[in-house]
């Protein structure tokens, strides 16, 4: 047996067992609860950097939109001093120190050998653009509305982790190629 | 006791810092189970890596059943705890629409900034879209204004939709999870892959 093979199982160790990873998630989301009243989000804090950006950059705009004048309205604090910011900003900060504690930290474009960078980039922007636009239909992502909402057995948190896993199981075959 | 913000048992400054930790917990917890990879998350609608449904039940059900312990030691008041409130078809819709966007993208808003956070080029254009994907909200939102404020349910909870006790819910729940663990791991060895 050489070094190499001596090596090998150890790249399968990269990532934490799933289930622990679940527990401990779920310890934090009950932390959030405890301390908080609330649970994990990641969209609401894009909704309200958007906010903060378009009340900025195009202040009569945001006068004159209906959503954002709606949004400035209940929060009198301004779009930033929110929860959901603060906690995205952990976010950043604790995937960094994982990246870095795992060794992973390393720009590049990940895609199947199958397709080009440019074509995955190309489906993550309206990807991303679908997931921006029925989270704030949904009231909430995968971590708001699905996750925490189930979490705090809500019914409409149940709703939506149905359709959003269910739609995209649903379509995985029409976008196999970019996959697998 | 809990929810220690309610309470006024620590000031708004202290759950905002709160906040920055538990996010720190939420990020680190993603990224090392390995959501900040758009082709493992993809994995669970093919079968090859179904991490997500793992890491995802198995948080839900610890949560889930947190909350009930909590509650039944008296350490949080439920009732001041945030339940989601169900509009029913913006739900579905939105979800119908968050679904397609996941399997297209590969990221949902969470993961994308885990994996933006390590230096995934393809996550950051994934959070330029979301944001592009806000904005074009912001603007048709007149238009959606009614169906979106439309078809409100409340605030139920499951177990008082199905008209069943929490306990008997969350048990036939970590029943389903213990089935879709099961399916999960099958599904890894039948549709096997190297890792990448």
């Amino acid at each position: 047996m050489n070094m190499s093979e001596l090596k090998k199982p150890k790249q399968k160790t990269r990532y934490i067992n799933p289930y622990l990873g679940g527990v401990l998630l779920g310890l934090v989301l009950l932390a959030a609860n405890f301390i908080s009243g609330r649970g994990l989000g990641a969209s609401g804090a894009a909704k309200s950097v958007i906010v903060a950006t378009v009340n900025t950059v195009t202040p009569g705009h945001a006068e004159n939109t209906l959503f954002y004048n709606e949004y400035n309205e209940s929060h009198p604090e301004g779009p930033l001093k929110a929860w959901l910011v603060f906690q995205m900003l952990g976010v950043i900060v604790g995937a960094f120190i994982s990246g870095a504690v795992f060794n992973r930290l390393k720009f590049k474009v990940e895609h199947s050998p199958k397709i080009t960078s440019k074509r995955r980039i190309i489906f993550a922007i309206i990807g991303g653009i679908l997931f921006g636009f029925g989270s704030q239909l949904g009231r909430g992502c995968t971590s708001g509305s699905a996750l925490s909402g189930m979490a705090v057995m809500s019914l409409g948190g149940f709703i939506s982790m149905a359709f959003i896993f269910g739609t995209a199981f649903a379509l995985a075959w029409f976008f196999r190629k970019n996959w697998i | 006791m809990g929810p220690l913000i309610v309470n006024d048992i620590i000031t708004q400054n202290t759950n905002f810092f709160l906040a920055f930790i538990i996010g720190i917990g939420f990020g680190f917890v993603l990224e090392s189970s390995g959501f900040s990879s758009s082709r493992k998350l993809a994995g669970m609608f093919y079968g090859y890596d179904t991490v997500v449904l793992k890491v995802f039940f198995t948080a839900a059900i610890v949560a889930m059943l947190g909350m009930l312990f909590m509650s039944l030691f008296d350490w949080i008041d439920l009732d001041m705890v945030y339940i989601n409130p169900t509009y029913l078809w913006s739900t579905i819709i939105g979800g119908v629409i968050m679904g397609a966007g996941f399997i297209i993208g590969g990221f949902c808003p969470g993961t994308s900034f885990c994996a933006a956070s390590i230096g995934k080029i393809d996550a950051m254009f994934f959070i330029a879209g979301m944001f592009l994907g806000v904005m074009i909200f912001a603007e048709v939102y007149p238009f959606l204004e009614d169906f979106y404020k439309g078809s409100f349910r409340g605030t139920p909870t499951l177990s008082q939709a199905l008209g069943l006790k929490d306990g008997i819910v969350v048990l036939g729940i970590i029943f389903t999870a213990l089935g879709m663990f099961w399916v999960g791991e099958w599904a890894e060895k039948k549709f096997h892959r190297e890792e990448y």
